[in-house]
């Protein structure tokens, strides 16, 4: 019998099309395998892959749904960002990625063919560019983290220098990613101070690191910490003096309250997409948001794909992929990155996500974050220094408990709490120190049983 | 006939009511505004202006995604024979776990006692995929099929650099290779050398010869090649690399094409890539999300040091019963982007090969290739202009390159033109113009999800647009006119004064506020 997944595996047709091929039999079609490599097929039957079988759809479910069984279910979604954050997955955005024409389509080259695609995509650009205020954003990179890197490899391009400056409080998962980017480039990367006190970045160190061999200088906006920099303009102005690059590192839905990267002075913005209405996925999929302001050279140098607007011949509006010679399939061992899959079903959930929302739903959302971030760090006042940093903060904090905080998060655990990420080893953080994420899909019940339970295990 | 949908369907900024709203917050407890005050912001940091983002009900944005989509075309609606893609069926069942509700609150740097079962599925098809592909380690971390060549690149330059052979800055990229392939190894620091193709399709093992020596860092070969031909001179070619110091790196995008008959692994590569939204069924999302596991021989690389202690990113491993998550050691290249990997494309390639067994997937990669020969055979029993060229007389793999160069030559019809023709006839088109070594290409694979009668209907077309080239050109430069919109002007697209990326460039360049690009 046929495989469902399969139509021609049916004994017909598959005789109907070997006869025109002109062969008996399906092995022939690999006789140009020499035998010593090619595999036989009683022993590749054999071959330890899945059960060693095909299984029904009823039988996968039951194996699926038996693994799926054994991942534990929470008491209250997890006070843990760093990146990205806890963020409810409104029902209409899974309706529209599982549209089949959209989750089942190729990249949009044929453009005609796929105008709504490109006009989805368009849209994200167009709505991330709105939030950012920055004129161009590709249709999505990897995730945050491998967009800093291209944006790093991309500042090199452009400035024909190799050094960068970085908070020294940036998250430690990008900075590695950063590392291994950068790695093959005899590029150096140097940690500028940040203030113990407020959190904020160190100008006066920043300033004394900016020398004119800098290619960018990297701004975290809001910073790992949760802290909002009051200094992001002045940074700015001081990559600028330098001759560097401006690179903000932001948080896309904070963007509707706070300050913009196009009104900072960057140059290049990037971001993790994940927190626009992405589940959090156990590490992705996720979005990887880059942009630039208008200028030929950041334009010429950048990144992945671009979706632009155009007419047809008839001169109706029409939408392409555009400025595609920045690319590899032709530019190859020239173009700008190697990216060819990116991250566009995502990119569309973040559209819908942001259109669901809305100009006004988006502020509500940010101020509603930052209502409740600052409402768990009061409650943990009680006991803990808390917030640990005096500066403006949103969605994240950091409090010192009175005890190592790995050894609260372990107790934590065990009553089904998962209370953030302790900062032992990062930067100047102590052993106590524990960063801790509240958002929008946490309670006030949620956010009291946190910091009734931490109190218990003091 | 084939009509598409289409919708005079708006931009989303000119669409909208103020006021309007498509989700719901829950309430702020009063409770919490009381404890903490006003909010507040410092001028340096606030925003001034709001973003010009439209305000639209749940059914407004719901109804407008789904006219979009319905002006969009992907396997759920007919074949896409894009060439090197293989876009196979997505099973829906797999839709179910892909994204699952209990992965939404799965924060990355959950502990893993919480998330045995995921773990168990993830090592299972790190497993499942260094069988497959004849290899001993692999890594689930790279999020693409060009982030997996990048870490298969960075693997070869920190392995010699390992063995104190940092001089090794030159690795060889077949002319016929995709794009992704030259383009990353400059990414990884090296110089690419590009070698050419032999008549009979096979790389030109004399051209290797002659540029291998002791700055060879590697090769970078698709097997099966982009020609959809199986190298018949892979294992010499990885025989004369590794003799001269080289390691060998396989790119798998075309896995599809020795499915079941052939290993990576057994035909020297000592690195492959695989592309999971290929082979192993995961959606194309419009783009991505894809992800691109990269498999090791665990060969030494020195003093007991192994090519897969080298591999980026966390992985899972089995310790009794349970298992854990491990971070990359001392000799790894690192991370490639932060957190584990694409575990949505992971789970549906896990559900994939599971449903599959050995057999199945056997049986996928057979019937790829009958249909990438039958659909061969029908071109070259019924064109007379339509060539394939190299490798003559020689079975193709997933993918079969067909040359309308002939007929270019002859009417000034070209490939894009084919290409909307079958546009206008409900098909998507082919890849076209690459690889770059065959004039006029149409690179065509069907996979194994696709029906004989699809395959006989796509062909006839093809060859219905012969005839009307050799009659009228005319009519197919004026192709497509069945789909939402006519040939887009792409010269209008791209021109410094009208290129427009975004709704903020063109409001900006009507209110003259924006410059020349």
């Amino acid at each position: 019998m046929a495989h469902p997944w399969i139509p021609n595996s049916a004994d017909d047709v598959k005789r109907e099309m070997m006869k025109l091929i002109g062969i008996s039999k399906i092995e022939e079609l690999y006789a140009d395998i020499p035998e010593n490599v090619r595999f036989p097929a009683e022993k590749w039957d054999a071959l330890p892959i899945g059960q060693g079988r095909m299984l029904s759809e009823q039988e996968l479910k039951r194996h699926m749904d038996s693994l799926f069984a054994r991942i534990a279910e929470l008491k209250a979604p997890p006070f843990m960002g760093g990146g990205v954050l806890p963020r409810y997955v409104p029902e209409a955005v899974k309706s529209v990625i599982t549209r089949g024409e959209l989750m089942t389509a190729y990249t949009p080259y044929q453009a005609e063919i796929s105008q709504g695609l490109l006009q989805v995509l368009f849209e994200y650009q167009s709505l991330m560019a709105e939030l950012l205020e920055m004129e161009l954003v590709n249709s999505s990179m990897y995730d945050g983290s491998s967009a800093l890197a291209e944006a790093f490899l991309m500042a090199m391009r452009v400035t024909g220098r190799k050094r960068f400056l970085v908070p020294e409080t940036m998250n430690p998962l990008y900075r590695k990613v950063v590392d291994t980017y950068l790695s093959p480039h005899g590029a150096s990367v140097q940690e500028v101070k940040v203030d113990r006190e407020t959190g904020q970045l160190n100008l006066e160190d920043l300033q004394a690191k900016a020398r004119s061999d800098v290619a960018a200088i990297y701004m975290e906006y809001p910073h790992y910490t949760g802290i909002i920099d009051e200094g992001a303009q002045d940074a700015g102005e001081i990559a600028h003096r330098a001759g560097a690059l401006y690179v903000m590192g932001v948080e896309p839905v904070s963007l509707s309250i706070l300050k913009p990267p196009g009104a900072l002075g960057a140059d290049i913005a990037v971001a993790e997409g994940q927190s626009l209405g992405l589940g959090l996925n156990f590490g992705g999929p996720y979005l990887g948001v880059f942009a630039v302001r208008w200028d030929r050279e950041l334009v010429k140098q950048m990144p992945g794909r671009i979706v632009g607007l155009t007419s047809s011949i008839d001169g109706e509006e029409a939408f392409t992929l555009v400025l595609q010679t920045r690319e590899q399939h032709i530019r190859r061992a020239k173009a700008t990155s190697n990216i060819t899959t990116n991250e566009a079903l995502m990119a569309i959930a973040a559209s819908a996500y942001v259109l669901l929302l809305g100009r006004s739903g988006l502020e509500e959302l940010a101020k509603h974050c930052w209502y409740k971030s600052h409402y768990a760090a009061r409650k943990l006042s009680q006991f803990a220094r808390s917030p640990l940093l005096s500066g403006e903060f949103i969605y994240e904090f950091v409090v010192r408990l009175p005890r190592n905080a790995r050894e609260v998060r372990r107790e934590l655990l065990k009553r089904g709490i998962l209370a953030g990420i302790p900062l032992e080893g990062h930067a100047w953080f102590s052993g106590n120190d524990l960063l801790l994420a509240v958002t929008e899909v946490h309670s006030k019940d949620d956010i009291e049983l946190l910091a009734s339970s931490m109190m218990e295990v003091m | 006939m084939f009509r598409q949908a289409k919708w005079n369907e708006p931009l989303v900024f000119q669409m909208g009511r103020e006021g309007r709203r498509g989700f719901l917050l829950p309430p702020l407890e009063e409770e919490i505004t009381r404890a903490v005050g006003e909010f507040s912001l410092a001028e340096k940091v606030r925003r001034n202006s709001p973003p010009e983002i439209p305000s639209l009900s749940e059914v407004e944005v719901v109804r407008h995604f789904t006219r979009l989509s319905q002006m969009a075309y992907g396997v759920d609606v007919g074949p896409v024979p894009l060439g090197s893609c293989t876009m196979k069926y997505n099973p829906k069942v797999a839709l179910r776990y892909a994204f699952h509700e209990k992965l939404s609150f799965l924060h990355p740097l959950v502990d893993d006692e919480l998330v045995q079962g995921l773990l168990e599925a993830l090592y299972h098809l790190e497993r499942w995929l260094a069988v497959i592909t004849g290899m001993d380690a692999c890594t689930l971390h790279p999020a693409a099929g060009s982030q997996g060549e990048l870490t298969g690149a960075l693997l070869i330059r920190k392995y010699h650099e390992l063995r104190g052979d940092a001089q090794r800055t030159e690795i060889i990229v077949p002319d016929s290779a995709h794009g992704t392939n030259p383009a990353t190894g400059t990414m990884a620091g090296f110089k690419v050398i590009e070698i050419p193709t032999a008549e009979d399709g096979n790389v030109d093992v004399e051209a290797i010869k002659s540029v291998l020596g002791p700055r060879t860092a590697g090769i970078m070969a698709t097997v099966p090649s982009t020609l959809g031909l199986f190298d018949e001179k892979a294992l010499e070619v990885a025989e004369l690399v590794h003799g001269a110091g080289g390691l060998v790196y396989h790119d798998g995008a075309n896995l599809n094409g020795i499915l079941g008959k052939a290993r990576p692994g057994d035909i020297g590569a000592d690195i492959v890539h695989l592309n999971l939204h290929k082979t192993f069924s995961s959606p194309h999302g419009g783009g991505g999300p894809g992800a691109g596991p990269v498999c090791v021989k665990d060969i030494e690389v020195r003093d007991g040091i192994r090519l897969s202690q080298l591999l980026p990113g966390y992985r899972v491993v089995k310790e009794g019963n349970s298992y854990r998550l491990e971070g990359p050691g001392p000799y790894s290249i690192g991370y490639l982007r932060a957190w584990f990997g694409n575990v949505s494309p992971l789970l549906w390639a896990y559900t994939y090969i599971a449903s599959m067994g050995p057999r199945g997937l056997r049986e996928a990669g057979e019937i790829a290739v009958l249909n990438t020969n039958y659909f061969a055979s029908l071109i070259k029993s019924r064109s007379e202009k339509y060539t394939i060229p190299f490798g003559e007389g020689r079975f193709r793999k997933h993918e079969v390159v067909v040359s309308a160069q002939r007929l270019q030559e002859e009417t000034g019809v070209n490939a894009e033109d084919l290409a909307k023709g079958l546009l206008d006839a409900g098909f998507y088109a082919p890849t076209i113009y690459f690889p770059l070594i065959v004039k006029e290409a149409l690179m065509v694979e069907f996979t194994e999800s696709e029906t004989k009668e699809n395959i006989d209907a796509f062909a006839e077309r093809l060859i219905e647009l012969e005839g009307m080239a050799m009659q009228d050109p005319k009519l197919l430069k004026d192709m497509p006119r069945n789909t939402a919109r006519a040939r887009v002007d792409n010269a209008k697209a791209n021109h410094p004064r009208t290129v427009t990326p975004s709704w903020r460039v063109k409001v900006l360049r009507e209110r003259g506020k924006l410059t020349t690009l």
